[in-house]
């Protein structure tokens, strides 16, 4: 299995606080990965580093088919190579309506000039449609995604990285503040986007992640603890150490 | 470009080009120029300049109530203009009055006298003859027309570029577009600026080629002018915020990041909409100060910049009727409070003079919009709309969604 995304010996310091230590690993094509760690192991930043936000002290990080390193890329062109991310926090445009949020998000041309001449054609009225029937909000199109309840919101910004059509889907804690039929809708959601591309699912919630039936990295003080199935991880001594035991 | 379909998918602007001609029409009927004489052509030119200022707030609510730039330089990008334009009109004139001169004289005048004539015409008051380097397309009209547009088109290029590829975003970058305002407005101040210093440039309602026309009939021109510009500016805004364009930049105004993670290129936007309302600013401008008369460094001064937020502020942000209704409700309530028109106040004790007190009666109601209608004077008009049509809308309609979920269940 090729791998799609490649991060190799990824060190990033913040006012002299090792956020990452380190960290190699790496995930193929159509992977369903979760990674878990105690608070201040490194998701975040990690995900920051992948989509552009941060920019790592030392390492490499190179993604796609060939190879192409991430580091030199601004935020926008990471994710027009095809690298979607979900924040912890729902953030969809609350005063604009679903529609206009998916249409958004829809993979077409982002040029300032070709967006400002571009008019949605019927294959993107269909596209958004699916989408939108997808995640459970088919009757909510022509609602402000303000008034969405806060599960929608979060199906909501699953649906505009769907429309995004990545091949890397990076979601941080999907399932917080959800309900148990939420969380089930999510979980297959996040299953069937992963048949076709590779999700990292960022995630605390242990019974979230065992749903997710998939291979689970454990993230410990910047770098890699452990990898495996999740029984295989939460057999590790090191990981009882210092995440399950407490 | 802006096909039907735009017009009825959004009526308020074929309303506010119907209330726009309607004004226009009624200006020209009642003016001294064309009409029965009912207004004053003094009072023409100011409605004129006040469509100027409704173009420019409409340039102000693209780039800070659309785009979320509080941007506190796009007076500066106005004043540019009106220099611009005043620079053709004042050369063309002076040249029209030194070769009227020189004809008196016994022999012919060459070229050079001419232009030395004009030159200490135009800037004797600063203590020179020479025409400055800058002043080298003033003979030509359709070069000052495209420096209208291309002057404050480049420095917001300029500037924008620098400035959003840099990330200042927020009350930062006001204070660098403010910076910015009073660095050219010290500059022109400067007597050897080549735009007079402070004395400015003058005389500008008078037209080259058309001195023998009364100002009664040019003051109708350019209200005339005014309107279809302020007309061609609102449809050309509310085109552009219409589509998936208008959904990015406010997306930018809301989140700037999140919009970044969908693939857009931020600081590319913020460019386009800072430059291209420079321009509109820079068009509005070159009409407003041949109305105006005269042009000084004083009009690019900061304060007219935060006027300008204020008047947005005031009318509303985020919908462009809003910073039409807040430029010309207050510009011309300013004028009314400042021109001496407003009877003061004797209190015995004291007179409240309102050139005075105009200021603090602004700022109380700038508060007053602040604390009671934050959407603004246009917020207080989209409730309205929304009253009526919530009426409207029969019950059935209202209880179908409530039907449809239990469906789906």
């Amino acid at each position: 299995m090729s791998s799609l995304l490649e991060v190799a010996g990824v060190s990033v310091t913040f006012d002299g606080f090792r956020a990452i230590n380190d960290l190699s690993f790496e995930i193929g094509a159509a992977e369903l990965r979760a990674i878990i760690g105690p608070n201040g192991a490194g998701k975040t930043t990690f995900m920051d580093i992948v989509t552009g936000k941060t920019r790592p002290d030392e390492g490499r990080v190179d993604y796609g088919e060939p190879p192409r390193s991430l580091l030199r890329m601004s935020e926008s062109e990471i994710a027009r190579a095809g690298i979607g991310r979900k924040f912890q926090r729902p953030t969809v445009f609350e005063q604009q309506s679903v529609r206009d949020n998916l249409m958004m998000a829809l993979r077409n041309d982002r040029a300032p000039f070709g967006v400002m001449f571009w008019r949605a054609g019927e294959a993107d009225v269909d596209k958004v449609g699916e989408l939108a029937e997808e995640i459970g909000l088919a009757d909510e199109l022509d609602r402000m995604a303000g008034e969405l309840a806060h599960g929608q919101k979060q199906w909501l910004e699953i649906g505009m990285l769907l429309a995004q059509d990545p091949k890397l889907l990076l979601v941080d804690e999907p399932a917080a503040g959800m309900t148990l039929g939420e969380r089930e809708h999510t979980t297959d959601l996040l299953k069937r986007a992963a048949e076709t591309r590779a999700v990292v699912v960022v995630e605390h919630d242990m019974e979230f992640v065992r749903r997710l039936e998939c291979k689970v990295t454990v993230l410990h003080e910047g770098s890699v603890l452990a990898e495996g199935s999740l029984d295989h991880v939460t057999a590790n001594q090191d990981v009882i150490d210092v995440y399950l035991g407490r | 470009m802006i096909g039907r379909t735009f017009l009825l998918r959004h009526p308020s602007v074929m309303v506010f080009i119907a209330l726009l001609a309607l004004f226009t029409v009624g200006a020209t009927v009642l003016s001294e120029g064309f009409g029965i004489g009912l207004i004053s052509t003094s009072f023409v030119k100011t409605l004129g300049k006040t469509l100027c200022l409704c173009l420019i707030a409409i340039a102000m609510d693209l780039v800070w109530g659309y785009c979320g730039i509080l941007s506190l330089g796009h007076f500066a990008f106005f004043g540019l203009g009106g220099y611009m334009i005043g620079m053709w009109l004042m050369y063309e004139r002076t040249k029209s009055i030194v070769v009227e001169q020189l004809d008196a004289a016994p022999l012919p005048p060459t070229p050079e006298e001419v232009r030395e004539a004009i030159g200490s015409q135009i800037f004797g008051v600063v203590g020179g003859s020479d025409i400055p380097a800058i002043w080298m397309f003033a003979d030509s009209l359709i070069i000052q027309l495209a420096l209208v547009v291309l002057v404050p088109g480049l420095l917001a290029l300029v500037f924008g570029w620098l400035a959003f590829r840099s990330r200042v975003t927020g009350v930062y970058l006001s204070i660098l577009t403010q910076a910015m305002t009073l660095a050219l407005s010290l500059y022109l101040f400067q007597n050897d600026s080549g735009l007079r210093g402070n004395n400015g440039l003058s005389g500008l309602q008078n037209i080259p080629g058309a001195e023998r026309i009364s100002q009664d009939i040019v003051s109708i021109w350019f209200l005339w002018a005014s309107a279809l510009a302020l007309g061609a500016g609102y449809l050309f805004a509310a085109w552009m915020v219409s589509g998936k364009f208008g959904n990015v930049v406010r997306g930018i105004r809301d989140d700037e990041a999140r919009v970044r993670f969908l693939g857009y290129n931020v600081e590319a936007y913020k460019l386009v909409v800072f430059t291209v309302t420079a321009v509109i600013a820079g068009i509005a401008g070159a009409l407003y100060y041949p109305q105006a008369g005269i042009i000084n460094p004083a009009e690019i001064a900061p304060i007219a910049s935060i006027y300008l937020a204020v008047w947005v502020a005031i009318g509303g942000r985020g919908r462009l009727y809003g910073a039409v209704i807040g430029a010309a409700l207050v510009s011309l309530v300013s004028t009314w409070f400042t021109s001496g028109q407003a009877p003061d106040i004797p209190l015995g004790f004291y007179t409240i003079e309102w050139v005075d007190w105009w200021l603090v009666l602004l700022g109380f109601g700038f508060v007053l919009v602040t604390l009671f209608a934050p959407q603004g004077l246009g917020g207080l008009v989209d409730a309205l709309v929304r009253n009526r049509q919530t009426v409207a809308v029969p019950p059935a309609a209202a209880v179908k969604p409530v039907e449809k979920a239990s469906e789906a269940t």
